[in-house]
């Protein structure tokens, strides 16, 4: 007969670092930074309310975080290299865990529902490139090229006191339709990857032991994934509405 | 009751397998799903056919050696082991369809019938206490809080049985694992090799070709003896408690 378990007993040293588990924390960590992140982020979208200078002048400060012990500019490069260095490792240790969970089970079984929360995970994977995708778009727009898709604003019309404003850029391009479903449809994947996100990385982090903490974990994310689509939603619609104005 | 049945037949490990279809008449409501299996196996010897192979010893609930996917649910659509499914469960007329347990780390052997032994090696590299046999200690020396030996009980209910392994997306034993860890590592006895287990767990488990936890619960909703998805918490915890308590 054919042999069948090929597999052994591990010999030598192990250790936790080598472990898929391990792996998961890199995420849960890396992801509660982009929570931080993203809230803080969610915070300095609301300053449009207030205006395009106000906007502008809260983009400036981030800039001045820190001065003079560090120069200008300083913490914000700091904080960019640590977001970019976390989000490898996320995407990494998500990649590797994907490619390792399609290893586990190459036979597919032939009733589709039988790997319950399969729906949720692949949510997680596909909805965490569809946020990747969207992420480079989004920087593009506003941070590396500052793109204007809106005609009826000039180059002049977007300067605020001789300076180009991101604030302005901010009211034109949201006036356009388009760019705010884009911007819809990357809050709903944001949101359910936050709702599953928050939750599994408390697990991962083991501070779910108790009912208690369980449930507390469970609101945190109702919360985190409710408060970020809410609050990133609004700036958007408020100006495709022409409540806000340039 | 009369139902349809689609069966995976695979004549060996490196067979290649197919779905196979059977009506079998007048099934007792009364009857367990295994019995069911073997009265549909008892036709097929009388045919001339090879029967079905699939794994079952004691046909109490309690051993973890019947372990089937019944119609998409591990175990079927009971919360209990597949030899605790009874036919009542189904309706006449009903297509039930029936394969093995699928993932790497389970390689099926014939039929029904999976190779478990990674859960085996698991356990052999990690999941046991050291103590000296002989005369048994005085019970009362050891002090253990009733709700660590409450928890220490609930995941030592864990007979082994794969479905956490069968049920999860990414065909990973984390559940399986979280309820040893928890078992050993809340009782006094677990301690000395607490901080080595978990490691020693995780990576044989991860050589094994398990997969990794999602999170997604979906191991805890078919186990059938109701494992919380907490003990993967646990298991989480102390893999990270080792980081600092290994020296």
């Amino acid at each position: 007969m054919d042999p069948v378990a090929t597999t052994t007993l591990l010999t030598g040293e192990t250790t936790a670092r080598r472990t898929t588990v391990f792996m998961k924390f890199l995420m849960a960590t890396t992801g509660a930074l982009f929570v931080f992140y993203v809230l803080m982020h969610m915070y300095g979208n609301l300053k449009i309310f207030a205006g395009p200078a106000a906007f502008d002048e809260y983009a400036e400060h981030l800039r001045e975080i820190l001065v003079p012990i560090l120069p200008y500019s300083g913490f914000l490069w700091l904080f960019r290299a640590l977001l970019v260095v976390s989000l490898v490792v996320h995407a990494y240790a998500a990649f590797t865990l994907w490619s390792r969970a399609n290893g586990a089970r190459p036979q597919r079984y032939a009733v589709k529902n039988a790997a319950k929360g399969a729906a949720r995970t692949k949510m997680m994977r596909w909805g965490g490139v569809t946020l990747l995708a969207w992420l480079i778009f989004h920087l593009v727009q506003f941070t590396i090229a500052k793109v204007n898709f809106n005609g009826a604003f000039s180059a002049d019309k977007l300067k605020l006191d001789g300076h180009p404003s991101t604030g302005l850029l901010v009211i034109a391009s949201f006036q356009l339709w388009w760019v705010v479903l884009i911007y819809l449809i990357a809050l709903v994947a944001l949101g359910m990857h936050l709702f599953h996100g928050v939750w599994s990385g408390a697990q991962t982090l083991g501070w779910t032991n108790s009912a208690t903490s369980r449930r507390l974990a469970h609101t945190t994310a109702h919360l985190v994934a409710g408060i970020v689509v809410l609050g990133f939603a609004i700036p958007p619609l408020a100006i495709l509405f022409g409540i806000v104005k340039g | 009751m009369n139902l349809t049945l689609n069966i995976w037949r695979q004549d060996g490990p490196n067979a290649q397998g197919r779905m196979v279809t059977y009506q079998l008449a007048d099934v007792s409501e009364h009857m367990s799903f295994l019995e069911m299996l073997d009265v549909l196996n008892e036709q097929l010897v009388e045919k001339g056919e090879e029967p079905i192979a699939f794994d079952s010893d004691c046909r109490e609930g309690i051993c973890g050696m019947c372990g089937l996917m019944i119609n998409g649910k591990a175990h079927g659509p009971e919360v209990t082991t597949t030899c605790q499914l009874h036919m009542r469960s189904f309706h006449d007329g009903d297509t039930i369809t029936v394969e093995p347990w699928r993932a790497t780390a389970f390689p099926v052997l014939r039929d029904l019938v999976v190779d478990r032994s990674a859960f085996d090696r698991i356990i052999q590299s990690g999941g046991f206490i050291s103590v000296n046999t002989g005369a048994a200690p005085e019970a009362h020396s050891v002090p253990v809080p009733k709700p660590k030996a409450d928890r220490a009980f609930e995941s030592a209910k864990c007979i082994g049985c794969g479905a956490c392994v069968a049920a999860c997306p990414n065909a990973s034993a984390m559940l399986f694992m979280g309820a040893k860890v928890t078992h050993l590592g809340e009782l006094p006895q677990g301690q000395p090799e607490r901080w080595a287990r978990v490691v020693k767990m995780v990576s044989q488990h991860d050589h094994e070709g398990f997969g990794g936890c999602t999170n997604t619960g979906a191991c805890a909703d078919v186990c059938p003896k109701e494992i919380p998805l907490d003990v993967i918490n646990q298991l989480n915890k102390d893999l990270r408690g080792s980081m600092s308590k290994r020296a």
